[in-house]
């Protein structure tokens, strides 16, 4: 297709990706009757936040004694004090509210006697600002993510929201003053390209867990959004900070739900030991998950793994009773009969921390709005960008997640993303003119892959990348491990150059789509590599062995690379919260 | 181990052939998806869809030796050789394993798939008992991943007048939801001779769920609901 003949269609708000952030965002547009598209490479209801087993936190004290400052308290403590408390504030606040908006929509919550939601305990919950252990995670079984997506999905049914399927979204589109315009989108069934011009663009593309080679993550997690946050010339903030999920299913990936600890159920080495009492002594399995993550790798490293080869621990369910197992986790227990051959309701799990979630993301405040550093503002919002769920960073995770505050966070910033945009659009009534050569250059990205006659292969370079990743920026790094991971992540994105594919088709294309997700994928990569060898010292998931304390005179700032010069700048930490005292850096034991 | 393909593309195939393939080092505890990885690797035009890898997308849906099932929890060991992988009947297919999938989503979008509240919205949860809640178990998992209705030779007769196990199990989610109140609506709307009463429970659908769902009941009660809501 020529350039000139690419087709345009003109909407007031383009959202880029229908996973939980996405659809929220979605639903709240089209009830506000804004002409919204919705841009997703799969089926939205394939979406990864359908893969979210445990729940969702809010401080609804259904269980246990709870309130929002509570959780407040704890979502900073876990985010090893990186965290913005303006934005953890606002999040943990709308925390209820997010809650109720689901139930109404639809969610099929698990159930208490009275008829009130059933709330779990997860990981780094607690009472009283440290004190005992709350039930703060509200659940669908644990099948939640399931719930919310499709009940979002049938709710923006109900609203007709314009939805663009399998169509994939190649870049952003700007005006020469740097306004983002929209998006330049094909449709993987036809091949056909299309301008969508936007007065507004939303990414909520998700996270990027495909960066490593054993994860939790659905293959479709490439990091598209941020790469072409990136390619638009934004920064993408705290990417060194990925969090490790300690109970993967040992040497596959598939996650075992936090909320299976949350039950009752407990970690053992080889020995029958429950070991997280020594690391964790009050907390013990529901330690923060960065914690629980070094326990175990510290277990196998020192010899006290499980199996022939001493490399997992084992998480132990079998003492629970057979009805908790069936109408609690019965997702996770299909899981392990799937993949395992193992019911855990008589033998143990075999589980190792992996790959599961990326803190970092293109750089918000907590209306969702894209912040970038112009002169000496560190954060100047880009006009008509906004940015929410995993692929954002706002942050209200900083350098560790707590377990069921995903889910939390894509439903709370995809609401006040669009109430932001709703805001906007009353006041920015028309179309801005997009800057043909930005159009140019997304053509030439795409059709790149027409014509490139490479020899390096697409699958080769993304293995390979997977494995420098997990060799090079795993759960404990060091100077020399993180400075090889930057040469050999260079070494591979020059290969990408060269690298081609055979099939030509407009129909359907996968060899095509996993080109585009393996570029946006090495973009990322680049920015975590980079930002993790230029951090040192140990905070949450980034845990240095030369580096062993937490700094905070010279660390409690943001990291933000640029793909430009592949430069490394930084902001500070928002620490003083919307209305209540600050939250001082304290250390962390659990 | 040996894989025979069903292969089309239109822009270049005048028609479907089946495509043989060999895989070596298989091991035990592989799946049929990891198994089709590996071989687009080595023919990278090969085209499935995929995505979780662990049975809950309903991206992968395909018809393995004759019958529907999703490909990222089938045990290659389960399987008996050649492994005749085939794209789920009866829909238009885009290109090999896949299928364009918008009269089974447009079935889902007939039945209305949301709940319905017509009293004001309290500020809290609206309450459900355990027991309504146990309802909605067996229904709401549904993943949409289309290997019911492709397989239910009512569909196969009626595709655009009779509803499909997937729309209808959905129906049937939102009739048994204890905090929906459009109960009437939706029994008059599948109160017609092809949209409900095609099913001549012929448990296809039941036989294939690869999430142990039981479309044929939720008809059935369905069925029920309706003779109740007569008398
Ligand atoms: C196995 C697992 C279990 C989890 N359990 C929990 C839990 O219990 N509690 C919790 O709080 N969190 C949990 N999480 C984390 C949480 O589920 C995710 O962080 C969250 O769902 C992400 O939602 P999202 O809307 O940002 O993105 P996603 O749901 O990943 O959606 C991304 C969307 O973007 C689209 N997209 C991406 N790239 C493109 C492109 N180039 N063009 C077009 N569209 C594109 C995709 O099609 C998709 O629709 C879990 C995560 C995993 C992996
Ligand atoms: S039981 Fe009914 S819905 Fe299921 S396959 Fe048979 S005819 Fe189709
Ligand atoms: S009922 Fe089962 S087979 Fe049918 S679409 Fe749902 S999950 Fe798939
Ligand atoms: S890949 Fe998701 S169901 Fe098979």
């Amino acid at each position: 297709m020529n350039i000139e003949d690419i087709p345009r269609r003109r909407f007031d708000a383009l959202i880029i990706g229908a996973g939980g952030g996405g659809l929220r965002a979605a639903l709240q547009l089209a009830e506000a009757d804004a002409s919204v598209a919705v841009v997703s490479k799969v089926f939205p209801t394939r979406s990864h936040t359908v893969a979210a087993q445990g729940g969702m936190n809010a401080a609804l004290a259904n269980v246990l004694p709870d309130n929002w400052h509570w959780h407040m308290f704890d979502t900073v403590k876990g985010s090893d004090y990186l965290g913005d408390q303006d934005a953890i504030e606002y999040m943990c606040r709308a925390a209820p509210k997010a809650v109720y908006e689901m139930e109404h929509f639809g969610v099929p919550f698990s159930r208490l006697d009275n008829g009130k939601i059933y709330q779990r305990p997860f990981g780094g919950q607690s009472q009283n600002f440290g004190g005992e252990q709350a039930a703060r995670t509200c659940a669908a079984a644990d099948r939640t993510g399931h719930a919310i997506l499709h009940s979002l999905y049938q709710q923006n049914i109900r609203a007709k929201t314009h939805f663009f399927d399998e169509y994939f979204a190649v870049d952003l589109l700007k005006d020469e003053q740097g306004n983002i315009l929209g998006a330049y989108v094909f449709d993987i069934h036809s091949g056909e390209e299309l301008i969508i011009e936007a007065k507004t663009t939303l990414l909520a593309t998700g996270g990027a867990g495909q960066l490593f080679r054993t994860t939790t993550n659905a293959l479709i997690n490439t990091g598209d959004g941020m790469g072409m946050a990136l390619r638009a010339g934004m920064p993408l903030q705290d990417m060194e900070f990925f969090q490790f999920h300690p109970t993967g299913i040992a040497g596959r990936g598939m996650l075992i739900t936090e909320g299976a600890r949350g039950e009752g159920g407990y970690l053992v080495n080889a020995k029958g030991e429950r070991f997280m009492e020594r690391y964790a002594p009050s907390a013990k399995d529901l330690a923060s998950r960065d914690v629980v993550s070094r326990s175990i790798y510290t277990e196998v490293k020192e010899g006290r793994g499980c199996g022939p080869e001493k490399d997992h621990v084992l998480l132990k369910l079998d003492h629970l009773p057979e009805d908790v197992l069936q109408s609690r986790l019965p997702g996770i227990r299909q899981t392990c009969i799937t993949f395992l051959g193992i019911d855990p309701a008589d033998q143990p799990i075999p589980v190792y921390p992996t790959a599961h979630y990326t803190m970092g993301g293109v750089p918000t405040n907590r209306h969702g709005q894209v912040v970038i550093p112009v002169k000496d503002t560190p954060e100047e919002p880009v006009t008509g960008l906004y940015a929410a769920g995993e692929c954002a960073c706002v942050s209200v995770h900083g350098a560790n997640r707590l377990g069921g505050n995903s889910l939390l966070d894509i439903l709370v910033f995809g609401r006040s993303a669009a109430n932001h945009i709703i805001e906007y659009l009353k006041e920015n009534r028309f179309h801005k003119v997009i800057d043909e050569k930005v159009i140019k250059q997304a053509y030439n990205r795409l059709h790149r892959w027409d014509t490139n006659s490479g020899d390096e292969s697409v699958d080769d370079i993304r293995h390979e990348l997977q494995k420098v990743m997990e060799e090079n920026c795993g759960v404990f790094r060091t100077q020399d491990v993180l400075n090889n991971g930057v040469e050999e992540v260079s070494k591979l994105a020059e290969r990408l150059k060269n690298a081609s594919i055979t099939d030509q088709s407009e129909l359907f294309n996968t060899a095509r789509v996993e080109a585009l997700e393996l570029e946006n994928l090495m973009d990322v990569a680049l920015a975590t590599v980079y930002s993790a060898a230029a951090r040192t010292e140990s905070r949450g998931a980034h845990s240095r062995v030369d580096f062993t304390e937490r700094d905070d005179k010279g660390w409690m700032r943001h990291t933000l690379y640029t793909s430009e010069e592949r430069k490394l700048d930084y902001k500070p930490v928002r620490t003083k919260p919307m209305s209540v005292d600050s939250f001082p850096p304290k250390p962390r034991v659990y | 181990m040996r894989f025979r393909i069903y292969r089309y593309n239109p822009e270049t195939d005048k028609e479907p052939y089946m495509k043989d393939y060999q895989l070596d080092n298989v091991s035990s505890d592989m799946m049929l998806l990891d198994a089709l990885l590996l071989l687009k690797e080595k023919d990278p035009g090969l085209g499935f869809r995929r995505s979780c890898r662990e049975g809950v997308c309903g991206s992968d849906g395909m018809n393995i030796n004759g019958t529907n099932g999703l490909a990222c929890i089938t045990r290659l060991s389960d399987l008996k050789e050649p492994v005749e992988l085939r794209p789920m009947p009866r829909l238009p297919v885009i290109r090999d394993l896949i299928v364009d999938m918008e009269q089974f989503y447009k079935q889902y979008r007939d039945v209305k798939p949301y709940l319905d509240v017509k009293d004001p919205l309290p500020e809290v949860e609206l309450k459900q008992t355990p027991e309504e809640r146990d309802q909605l178990d067996g229904l709401y998992e549904c993943i949409m991943c289309g290997c019911c209705t492709t397989a239910c030779p009512s569909f196969w007769w009626n595709p655009d007048k009779f509803l499909g196990p997937a729309a209808l199990l959905q129906a049937a989610r939102f009739l048994g939801d204890s905090r929906d109140q459009a109960t009437d609506e939706r029994l008059q709307a599948l109160d017609d001779p092809f949209k409900l009463f095609r099913c001549h429970t012929i448990m296809n659908c039941v036989q294939v769920c690869p999430k142990g769902l039981n479309p044929t009941k939720a008809i059935g009660d369905i069925k029920k609901m309706m003779v109740k809501k007569s008398l």
